[in-house]
């Protein structure tokens, strides 16, 4: 008679305490790396957090992934900051991403601009900032410098991989490039390949930097950014990260100043929201790293046999997506799960409710954080269920 | 078996006791996850299940189950031919509009299908229909007819007509009153059917 299952439970005791505060650290290796492209990249450097204790086994890492503007920053507070990292409603100690059990680590991505090397590091050919004589990068050379990162940590296989939106193109390029070294994955509001729409929107915002004179062919790094044309790209993003139902609740016609000025100021708070957010990119994010990132993105494509090569892979997959997601629809999801199903992958796979828009991974969600702790704690424990494997 | 198999609900008995060790299974509509954990736990089963309600996908996440969210009817495209051993269809045949079409995919991508419906042709749903002039409400059709999930309504004798007409070949069957098994009259006595059925000029191919 085998052992009963129903024993553990993964309610956390009492209430979520914080990480405190957290450092960035920085990984750098001489490469160079050969990228897709067929260039080289090298020295590279990339930005990572890590929260909670690697154990002896070295079995219970979990490499989270950031969207396209987002940093290593995940959790818990930098010294004198008040906003948390980006993810810090799921990862913490008794949060989904348990630090009392896992280790997190989460990497910033080549290319970008929060600590890694892209664009707007120092070109040791020049003394200056490569500008646009960065090569070009793809999701698949951003996981190739992150695997240099898990081999300097002396990780043999992470426990997951998860991440929304780019981040779970990342996740999923994990399992298609070092399927023995990934246990599990979570992609979340993310595609298989990027469609013609998705495309459409990345090649508006990118001619919107480009169009700016002061983006200068990218050689502008003693001149100062892109800004208008950065904030336009930024603001074009908002739009496509939000539902019409979220932007109706957060803004409804509200006017600013309760009357019309009949001339080309912000009339409406979601315009005056949207000049906000664009002028605020600005200060925080690389015009050139954008350009670069999306690219990436646009180049992604797992589709076909890309993703999972043969048949026995023991990968678990968790996909999430959202309804009110249209950015990254759920069919982009289904498709992800279809491919699986076709190869005899474990998948679980939920649509969540949530009138978020894209936006809904980064926002804490009841469906969201029960799956993931669950699922996680299932692979953990090594009691996933259903595979045959009691014999 | 011991005590985790006593308690468990007659339908799944029956399902429990016709799956071999070691078979692959596909539930459609697996709701909690509760058989196609008992089949994984007990048999050794390669199990997954297709699900609509986010929390039971849930519960089955909790029981480290791999489970779809999908609609049923229009699920199956994507498995290959024979890819399961058996494809389970309990109680949710009588909610399936494309009940033939969804039966043929099923014995597509599985060498069987486990059935189970309730009857509609039982002796409680006629006295109901017949002496109180109402439709029927019995222990496995407890839902009035405006809040009824079910859109097709069978009993045992139409089952087994539909599966000639179809040339399906039921393999084994059991009728269930209760915690008994019905032999005699199984289309007037029996709340509910569990059919086991295949396809004929599948044996010669099957894996």
């Amino acid at each position: 008679m085998k052992v009963e299952l129903k024993t553990e439970t993964a309610e956390p005791e009492g209430p979520p305490r914080a990480l405190g505060i957290v450092e960035t650290k920085e990984f750098s290796f001489a490469g160079p790396l050969t990228l897709e492209s067929g260039e080289t990249l090298g020295p590279v450097t990339l930005a990572y957090e890590t929260y909670g204790t690697l154990n002896d086994e070295k079995s219970n890492a979990i490499l989270v992934l950031h969207a396209l503007s987002g940093d290593a920053h995940a959790a818990g507070f930098h010294e004198g900051e008040k906003d948390p990292g980006w993810w810090d409603a799921m990862i913490g100690p008794g949060k989904p991403f348990d630090t009392d059990r896992y280790f997190v680590i989460c990497s910033n991505v080549v290319g970008g601009c929060k600590g890694s090397t892209g664009p707007s590091s120092m070109n040791p050919k020049t003394g200056k900032p490569y500008g646009t004589d960065f090569p070009f990068i793809t999701i698949g050379d951003m996981v190739q410098a992150q695997r240099h990162m898990i081999d300097f940590l002396e990780i043999e296989r992470l426990l997951c991989v998860a991440g929304g939106s780019m981040g779970g193109m990342q996740a999923l390029q994990w399992v298609a490039s070092y399927p023995e070294r990934v246990r599990s994955a979570i992609p979340i509001a993310s595609a298989l390949k990027h469609s013609p729409q998705q495309i459409a929107f990345n090649e508006v915002i990118r001619q919107s930097i480009m169009a700016d004179p002061a983006w200068r062919g990218g050689d502008y790094y003693g001149t100062g950014q892109p800004e208008k044309g950065l904030s336009v790209a930024r603001m074009i993003g908002h739009i496509t990260f939000m539902s019409e139902q979220s932007m109706e609740e957060k803004f409804s016609r509200r006017l600013k100043n309760d009357r019309l000025g009949f001339d080309f100021g912000a009339d409406f708070e979601v315009e005056g929201y949207l000049r906000y957010r664009g002028a605020n990119f600005v200060k925080r994010f690389d015009a050139n790293s954008y350009l670069y990132i999306t690219k990436a993105m646009d180049y992604f494509d797992l589709s076909g046999g890309r993703l999972i090569a043969g048949t026995g892979a023991d990968t678990r997959f968790l996909v999430l997506s959202f309804q009110s997601d249209w950015l990254y629809p759920s069919h982009q999801s289904q498709e992800i799960v279809r491919l699986l199903k076709r190869k005899q992958v474990n998948a679980t796979y939920c649509e969540l409710k949530s009138t978020w828009g894209h936006d809904a991974f980064l926002v804490e969600l009841e469906g969201q954080t029960t799956l993931i702790r669950h699922f996680l704690e299932r692979t953990y424990l090594g009691k996933e269920n259903g595979n045959g494997n009691h014999r | 078996m011991g005590t985790i198999v006593d308690d468990i609900r007659p339908d799944h008995r029956v399902i429990f006791d016709w799956v071999e060790p070691g078979a692959r299974v596909l539930d459609l509509g697996c709701g909690d996850g509760n058989l196609i954990d008992l089949l994984s736990r007990e048999k050794d089963a390669r199990v997954q299940g297709i699900e609509f309600d986010e929390k039971a996908i849930c519960e089955c996440v909790k029981k480290g189950l791999s489970v779809c969210q999908g609609d049923i009817e229009t699920g199956l495209a994507e498995y290959p031919d024979h890819c399961f051993d058996y494809v389970i269809l309990n109680q949710s045949l009588q909610e399936i509009r494309k009940a033939a079409f969804l039966l043929r995919e099923v014995l597509r991508v599985g060498n069987r299908v486990i059935v189970g419906f309730p009857n509609f042709a039982h002796i409680g749903a006629r006295v109901s229909l017949f002496f109180g002039g109402r439709a029927p409400i019995t222990p496995s059709l407890p839902h009035r007819w405006y809040d009824t999930p079910n859109v097709r309504f069978l009993s045992i004798g139409d089952f087994r007509k539909f599966c000639m007409e179809m040339g399906f070949a039921v393999e084994k069957a059991a009728f269930l009153n209760g915690r008994k098994t019905v032999t005699f009259w199984p289309n007037l006595r029996a709340l509910s059917a569990i059919f086991l059925l295949s396809l004929p000029a599948d044996r010669g191919t099957r894996r």
